[in-house]
């Protein structure tokens, strides 16, 4: 049995290789492609049953797409009121710029803990600023308690999906990893068997390690409170069992009331899992005495965040609820899987936030990972027109591809420069279709297409034949016909 | 009633048929049909690759070409899409207040075909003929951009001869996505590959599309595949009849 995932998966923007290279392995593997086609069929016939039953589903988009847009023109006042609230309850927050500032705050709160082991509630923020191996440097082994997690974490997998990280692994792959490294040789690849080996697995873990740390699906301003939802109940056990919680948040997970919350989650459960409630859904406050951890802390991480916020049509980016729909939707991730986006955030989304998370110095073929379509759109919760978005940042790609001398070099940026100019006017547009005829025609078979074409354009014909160009354009048949009419 | 045929750089260059086709198509249904000779592209390829002074120039140009326009009709869901999707951006960051005002009191005006005969001439019975077995393909822009809905099967149905086969998977994208089908020339291909298995799946003849984008990128795997099927754009079958069929205009 060959290792679930490829060695070449890299997730770390700075130094993932292009989309389209990223890609080629992914497409070239039977097993992930039918995977991950299989588990998005899963879910998306789930969603699609869901969201038909519910009448006031439109209703319920516009509603989330407001609040969450209200949220981010003033996000600074619901923080500082999440805050006031959060600290008033008993718990500590701590405010992060960057990931680096997150993974110190975290170990140094990990030490006051004297914690040499800590248990994690999923968390895709934590991936974002590379937590685990920067714990695991300094000396604190964190262990996932997420069904998936736990599959790459002993795997030595990266996540694909945000809703279901290890959704390219399938169940014999599970096994594998579970016999291979929880010595069960035994162990069969009935999912019954296989859950009841990561509960046993699971069970010491909680049991023994008393500090916790989770991401937040919501925070809520008005009452300082957390809420996580998960399917599991992994992180029910991490919030109630550990002596201490530490929870980190993207700054853009707050919502001002509780009430908005009814909103949000009918629409995240529906949008992610398919289902009409997730099987929990824990909301705490600060911390309560005799109940749960005692020690409660948030670190708010910007990482990029905030200079989002400058741009009035990316900003709509931070709207996400990270439900996953996007990417069960788009046809791109239906092929690759999530890895080729070397980000922890694939799909649509991560095609639009891992630019910018990046500040756009990095991921800059991500905008160009999508044809379009407008699938991620249309099911999107919250309205993120991911589609804008993207072409909002193809622009500033573009506009840094300007500046650079090696556009001289790149047929793309020519051909689009120089055809500028020529549909300026009819004449030089027609001009330059006579000459594509006569080139093109040295390509033409005796069939009257054309099967293989050098540079940009034999990356059409690897794959797909060109009708050769017909002989008469349609406004050289429009003038002909009018000349006879007279 | 007067209309200004708008037959796209794409189409004007790779298929005059389909732009024949909706000629004898709106002439028959009575329809006055001009066409502008200046006219380019609508600067969508431009648009979709991050190039937006050179979209927003080709913007300008179609705006102010067909100010004056009754209607303008354009065989090409997606090149509608741009002009109502990106031109108001494009318009309102680069375009002055003149520039404005015409796009707002001519977008009302561009329609895509299926628009056009459905909702401005009221028409779903075209008079065409058409004996062969067609699946259509409902591209991503026809469906999610202009939600054009049922009119496509409405104008279908009225096809004496039409038999028409459902595809799976009907709205998923093919892949081609412009640029993408070379910047991401395998993934695009991967994509293909899948939708092509749905649309060879009908046993149908056609595949037929209000986008010959789509079907550039469709044809050109079935051509190199020999997969026994061709692609078709919905005016050449609603231009077909008993007397001038399709298959002689191609």
């Amino acid at each position: 049995m060959s290792h679930v995932v490829p060695n070449l998966v890299n997730l770390d923007p700075r130094t993932a290789p292009p989309f389209p290279q990223a890609a080629l392995p992914m497409l070239r593997n039977p097993q992930l492609r039918k995977n991950v086609g299989h588990a998005i069929d899963v879910i998306q016939s789930k969603r699609a049953k869901l969201v038909a039953e519910k009448t006031d589903w439109q209703e319920l988009r516009s509603a989330a797409a407001d609040i969450r847009m209200h949220v981010l023109e003033n996000l600074g006042s619901y923080l500082e009121q999440f805050e006031a609230n959060c600290t008033a309850a008993g718990g500590a927050v701590h405010w992060a710029a960057d990931a680096e500032e997150a993974r110190h705050i975290i170990l140094d709160l990990l030490r006051q803990e004297n914690a040499s082991e800590v248990i994690k509630i999923k968390t895709m923020t934590s991936a974002e600023i590379q937590l685990n191996p920067f714990l695991e440097a300094s000396g604190v082994r964190a262990y996932e308690t997420d069904l998936a997690e736990i599959i790459l974490q002993l795997g030595e997998g990266e996540p694909s999906h945000i809703v279901v990280p290890a959704l390219h692994v399938n169940r014999s792959q599970v096994r594998e990893i579970f016999a291979r490294r929880m010595g069960l040789k035994d162990l069969s690849d009935d999912p019954q068997a296989l859950t009841n080996a990561a509960r046993h697995y699971l069970r010491q873990k909680f049991l023994t390690i008393p500090t916790a740390i989770s991401g937040a699906n919501f925070l809520c301003a008005e009452t300082g409170s957390v809420s996580v939802v998960e399917s599991e109940g992994n992180g029910r056990m991490c919030l109630t069992l550990p002596r201490a919680m530490i929870t980190l948040a993207g700054i853009e997970k707050v919502v001002p009331r509780f009430q908005d919350l009814e909103v949000m989650l009918q629409l995240l459960a529906r949008s992610a899992t398919g289902e009409r409630m997730n099987p929990y859904t824990s909301l705490w406050t600060g911390v309560t005495p005799g109940d749960g951890p005692q020690r409660f802390h948030v670190v708010l991480l910007d990482n990029g965040r905030s200079s989002m916020l400058a741009h009035p049509k990316q900003r709509q980016t931070l709207k996400c609820i990270r439900c996953a729909a996007c990417m069960n939707a788009c046809p791109v991730y239906r092929q690759t899987g999530g890895h080729a986006y070397g980000s922890v955030y694939p799909g649509p989304i991560g095609a639009i936030l891992t630019p910018q998370l990046m500040q756009m110095h990095h991921a800059q073929s991500l905008p160009y990972a999508s044809s379009l379509c407008g699938a991620c759109y249309e099911v999107c919760p919250v309205k993120i027109n991911i589609p804008e978005v993207l072409l909002e940042l193809r622009a500033q790609v573009t506009d840094i591809e300007r500046k650079t001398f090696s556009r001289f070099l790149d047929p793309m940026y020519l051909g689009l420069r120089i055809a500028n100019l020529l549909f300026a006017r009819a004449w030089t547009f027609h001009l330059a279709q006579w000459f594509g005829r006569i080139g093109l025609s040295l390509f033409t078979r005796k069939d009257g297409w054309i099967h293989s074409l050098p540079s940009m354009g034999g990356k059409w014909t690897q794959t797909r034949d060109l009708r050769g160009l017909p002989g008469q354009n349609f406004h050289e048949w429009w003038a002909a016909r009018r000349k006879e009419a007279k | 009633m007067r209309a200004s045929l708008f037959i796209t750089c794409y189409n004007d260059t790779l298929y005059p048929e389909t732009g024949r086709a909706v000629v004898r198509l709106l002439e028959r249904l009575g329809v006055d049909l001009d066409f502008a000779p200046q006219q380019t592209c609508c600067g969508q390829m431009h648009a979709n690759t991050g190039f937006r002074c050179e979209a927003f120039s080709q913007a300008k140009r179609f705006i102010r070409l067909y100010q004056d326009a009754e209607t303008v009709v354009i065989p090409s869901s997606s090149c509608v899409a741009m002009i109502r999707d990106q031109y108001p951006g494009l318009v309102a960051e680069l375009g002055n207040q003149e520039l404005r005002q015409q796009f707002e009191a001519l977008v009302p005006r561009v329609f895509e075909l299926s628009e056009f005969l459905i909702d401005r001439l009221g028409v779903e019975d075209v008079g065409a003929y058409f004996p062969h077995r067609v699946t259509y393909h409902a591209s991503c822009h026809g469906v999610r951009a202009l939600h054009l809905g049922d009119r496509p099967w409405r104008l279908m149905a009225k096809v004496r001869g039409l038999d028409q086969v459902p595809l799976q998977n009907i709205d998923r994208c093919c892949g081609f996505g412009g640029t993408f089908s070379v910047k991401n020339a395998e993934v695009s291909s991967a994509m293909l590959a899948v939708k092509l298995q749905d649309v060879v799946a009908t046993g149908a003849e056609y595949c037929t599309a209000l986008d010959n984008s789509c079907l550039m990128h469709l044809g050109g795997a079935m051509h190199r595949q020999y997969a026994g099927m061709k692609t078709i754009h919905l005016a050449q079958i609603l231009a077909s009849t008993e007397d001038c069929p399709a298959e002689a205009t191609l």
